[in-house]
């Protein structure tokens, strides 16, 4: 598998991206700066965490205008997957790739902790290595991760079985304690209508190493790698 | 240029310059300085530039060590952690402008001591701060602990450095004065350091980072008076903070390190760009021509004055290889960063300003940047305190409401309301998160890490400033220590009231003995630091807060400790004497409602034996759980573990232990756990090296089991820790 990871001034994953993906596949995924307007050949483009353009507009909203996104956007249409995560998530429902819009959260504050994800859908690309509404832990760290989608929407995200994860406690219970931003349905990670894309807040990438505490986001990089190569 | 000059005396005054320092400055020049002169005289010989009322004393401390590359004197403190990398850090004081503007004064807070550590090179990898209000009770608490903590994650978060530990305590002495001590440690190749000294007559003297704006005049000065009750109107001479482009500015300055372009690079700091071009061109012996319609402006019609004392952030100013312009303009804009060569470097040891064609200051570098006045203040020693025994202090409850009480009181409650507004694992190296005894950041790609902490107890300080000092050297090797790290550096942030008291220097002049006693000691040197003085309103002083920041080597990360009792049947272990030390305790302070007696003593040597026992222990693999003991004593550093690891403790102790043995506060000492079978062996190993250690406990169950005092569940200490910040915040 060949992957990149785009850079947007502003962007603080990708690093902590790369390294996981390396990990992963063995080799080290193609850093792409965002007025770039050619990707290499790849199986996969991760958009990483961070504050592209400092999230001054809007989370997102500038960076979904880079240049290198018209690419993302021909790439995507072309079935390549795509791993948005945090602000990379941001990006790309700015950029018309996801449907949805992450809001301030709730308490107005930014939250930065380990948090319980029930794995909803493990039948894409990237979740094959979770089991059926397997409970995983990983991080939260955002302040605008409340996601909304119209009621419209939102059915149809249900009808599609497009809801990826949902925040639950510890024993797998959706609850609004277990909410750390206040999203709708719990939703923490949404897929397109092909399955091969997938914008979520929590990052898999910051507890793929037991020596941070954890290993549970490993497997999405794992299913990546066994999914498409 | 004009020599006429419209500057009187009473303007030099309002400068906060002494009729002497005026004098000096006119004798200096040959004549009077013109208003953009004085500007500089101002900014430049300010406490906060000059430490005109600590040099002396600071020359005291111990800064040299075998591992030691650079200490005081440049941007941030440097020292070698072996496998070709330096680790370089700093800790810096922005109290004045966070009492005045909360968010934008702990954000620039932030970017200030970000920028000194990578303007030498350093990708930083971890901020902590230390952070004292006032009283909870006050109504500007809530207001300055909310605006704070945000302003430092919306910093820190943003820029992608995780904000990894520090600490946060409450005292009527902060009402009028917070104290917001910001600490930044990065790593580097011990072959690319940066420093800030000029050279090289002709050499490009180029701007970088953000356009200069108002922003920010005389904050050096303001950081150099003591508030009164028109501070509020200074809102003004605050900063404004934009993280974004500090990343872009770090990203940039990193990359061009990267090349061989760069002779001398220094941020935009307090005083600006007078500061940094004074700094550069004094450690070089140049001078420095500036063309100052050349510097990149925010605003049409600002002056020369404006623009040499404007603190606007993220600015650096460098000094470029001749010839080399091009090859560093394009890096800076890829990043779409202001670039613009400004001067040149002369060899006349003078400051030349020039603007609209015409020079508009000429100064010579050297008598304003070294030969800066220098006092030796009168000072008058701290009275001694009575020591109190443990016996002399009448129980006002029971040890289990005592220990309640004292896990949820302000200075010992869990501080996850702060931190979890901070990204503290953006990185990925993250291995020991906040609330232990010093966060543990991996060093990256490897299986090495850094031990980091910040520490004080100004209770002691303000009791016995000598024994105060000392305490906060030695409690901070110990949270190291506690980790398994091996100690190695400090650097420490003086916040003190105005010099100009007897008692206040006072204060600073034995805390300074203390810390160097306890760096000596403990061959822990003082590689860079801060002096924040004047911190007081209407002549009332903080307590004295002398935060002492330190950095730890682990060498292999398979063989740390944690604070969390994670298993059953571990044999508890106490290290080191247990006296029942109370006074100035915060036992007597919140349970019996006194802030009296003398601190309890540190006995260096001690000290040093029961850490190196300690620290041999986890780095060889014996042990791996371990806390310090610290506030609260030995009761508090028990329920932590049993919080952080989910697993109680049932203690034998003897039926005579007093609340003194509880919670008394004796230094040098450790709480360990290790498998039983192991325990005995630990003990004799104790005895042998002349450490103190015995039994005191099982781990396992539901329950701290407080021998006959009864017992508490992990779940009611949890919920007393976690109640009272939230709590108050969200009221």
């Amino acid at each position: 598998m060949k992957a990149a990871v785009i850079v947007f001034p502003g962007s603080n994953c990708d690093r902590d991206l790369k390294v996981a993906l390396t990990q992963s596949m063995g080799k080290q995924p193609a850093m792409v700066w965002h007025r770039d307007t050619t990707l290499p050949e790849v199986d996969l483009i991760a958009v990483p965490g961070g504050f592209s353009y400092g999230d001054y507009l809007r989370s997102g909203a500038m960076a979904a205008h880079s240049p290198i996104m018209k690419e993302v956007v021909r790439f995507a249409q072309r079935g390549v997957a795509i791993l948005g995560i945090c602000n990379g998530f941001q990006v790309l429902t700015e950029a018309g790739l996801l449907p949805g819009v992450l809001m301030r959260n709730h308490n107005l504050k930014f939250v930065c902790k380990d948090v319980f994800l029930r794995v909803d859908q493990n039948d894409t690309v990237f979740s094959s290595g979770y089991t059926a509404e397997q409970i995983i832990r990983i991080p939260v760290a955002h302040h605008d991760g409340n996601y909304f989608i119209d009621a419209d929407g939102h059915a149809q995200l249900e009808d599609e079985r497009r809801i990826a994860f949902r925040y639950c406690d510890e024993t797998g219970s959706i609850s609004d304690t277990a909410n750390p931003n206040g999203s709708l349905s719990n939703i923490a990670g949404v897929l397109d209508p092909s399955r091969r894309i997938l914008g979520m807040m929590p990052h898999p990438e910051r507890l793929s190493d037991p020596m941070l505490g954890g290993n549970d986001g490993r497997a999405m990089f794992d299913s990546l790698i066994s999914s498409i190569s | 240029m004009n020599v006429q000059s419209n500057v009187t005396p009473e303007l030099a005054a309002e400068h906060g310059l002494t009729p002497d320092e005026f004098a000096r400055a006119v004798e200096i020049l040959g004549r009077t300085p013109n208003m953009t002169e004085l500007g500089i005289f101002s900014v430049m010989w300010s406490e906060h530039c000059s430490y005109k009322s600590s040099k002396k004393w600071l020359r005291t401390l111990p800064t040299e060590a075998p591992w030691v590359i650079c200490g005081p004197g440049e941007n941030a403190g440097v020292i070698d952690i072996g496998h070709g990398l330096a680790a370089i850090f700093k800790m810096e004081s922005h109290n004045h402008p966070s009492y005045i503007e909360p968010y934008q004064g702990a954000a620039t807070g932030v970017g200030g001591i970000l920028r000194d550590v990578f303007t030498m090179g350093a990708r930083p990898i971890a901020n902590l701060n230390a952070l004292r209000f006032g009283s909870p009770d006050h109504p500007k608490t809530r207001h300055l602990v909310s605006g704070v903590v945000a302003g430092i994650g919306g910093y820190g978060n943003c820029i992608g450095v995780p904000t990894v530990g520090g600490e946060c305590t409450f005292h009527s002495s902060y009402d009028g004065n917070i104290l917001v001590n910001a600490m930044t440690v990065g790593i580097a190749a011990t072959d690319r350091i940066f420093y800030a000294e000029a050279a090289g007559v002709g050499n490009p003297v180029i701007y970088v980072g953000s356009k200069t704006g108002r922003d920010g005049i005389h904050g050096a000065t303001m950081a150099s008076t003591e508030f009164d009750d028109q501070s509020d109107k200074k809102r003004p001479t605050v900063q404004v903070g934009d993280p974004f482009t500090e990343k872009l500015l770090l990203e940039a300055c990193l990359e061009l390190m990267a090349t061989d372009t760069i002779v001398a690079i220094q941020d935009m700091g307090a005083a600006g760009l007078t500061s940094s071009s004074f700094e550069m061109a004094s450690r070089g012996g140049m001078g420095i021509d500036l063309d100052l319609d050349e510097v990149p402006m925010r605003e049409t019609g600002m002056s020369a004055y404006d623009l040499m004392l404007s603190e606007s952030q993220e600015r650096m100013l460098i000094v470029l290889k001749a010839g080399r312009e091009d090859d560093a303009r394009a890096i800076f804009e890829k990043w779409e960063l202001d670039f613009a060569v400004i001067g040149r470097l002369t060899e006349s040891g003078r400051m030349v300003l020039k603007m609209g064609g015409e020079v508009v200051a000429n100064l010579p570098v050297a008598p304003l940047a070294e030969a800066a006045p220098e006092y030796d203040r009168p000072h008058r020693q701290t009275p001694a305190r009575p020591e109190m025994l443990a016996s002399d202090i009448v129980p006002k409850m029971s040890i289990k409401d005592a220990l309640l009480t004292l896990i949820a009181a302000p200075d010992l409650c869990s501080k996850r309301w702060i931190w979890e507004q901070y990204d503290h694992m953006v990185m990925a190296d993250t291995v020991a998160r906040p609330g232990g005894d010093a966060a543990v950041i991996r060093i990256y790609d490897s299986n090495r890490a850094l031990a980091i902490t910040t520490d004080c107890t100004p209770r002691y300080v303000a009791a016995d400033p000598v024994e105060g000092g000392k305490q906060a050297v030695a409690e901070c090797w110990r949270n190291l220590t506690a980790t398994g790290a091996r100690p190695l550096a400090i650097t420490d942030c003086l916040n003190f009231g105005s010099p100009e008291r007897e008692d206040v220097m006072g204060q600073f002049v034995g805390a300074i003995s203390g810390i160097g006693e306890a760096a000596r000691s403990l061959d822990f040197p003082i590689v860079s630091g801060n002096v924040s003085f004047y911190n007081e309103t209407n002549g009332k002083a903080v307590q004295p807060t002398p935060a002492i920041g330190g950095v730890g080597l682990i060498d292999n990360l398979d063989h740390t400790a944690h604070i969390g009792l994670d298993k059953p049947n571990l044999a508890v272990i106490a290290v080191g004497a247990t006296t029942g030390h109370l006074g100035a305790s915060i036992y007597l302070r919140e349970i019996g409602g006194s802030e009296n007696g003398a601190p309890p003593r540190v006995d260096l040597a001690a000290e040093r034996r029961n850490g190196e026992f300690v620290q041999t222990k986890i780095s060889s693999g014996t042990v791996s759980i371990c806390h310090d003991v610290s506030d609260g004593g030995i009761a508090v550093a028990l329920a932590e573990m049993v919080m952080a690891g989910g697993n109680g403790v049932t203690l034998s102790v003897s039926d005579t232990a007093d609340h003194g043995w509880w919670f008394g506060e004796d230094q040098g000492r450790y709480i360990l756990a290790v498998d039983q079978s192991a325990g005995q062996k630990l003990i004799s190993d104790a005895q042998e090296a002349n450490v103190p250690a015995r039994q005191i406990g099982v781990s396992g169950g539901e329950v701290l089991e407080l021998g006959r005092e009864g017992a508490i569940s992990i779940t009611s200490l949890r919920e007393a820790a976690e109640r009272w910040l939230a709590t108050y915040m969200d009221a």
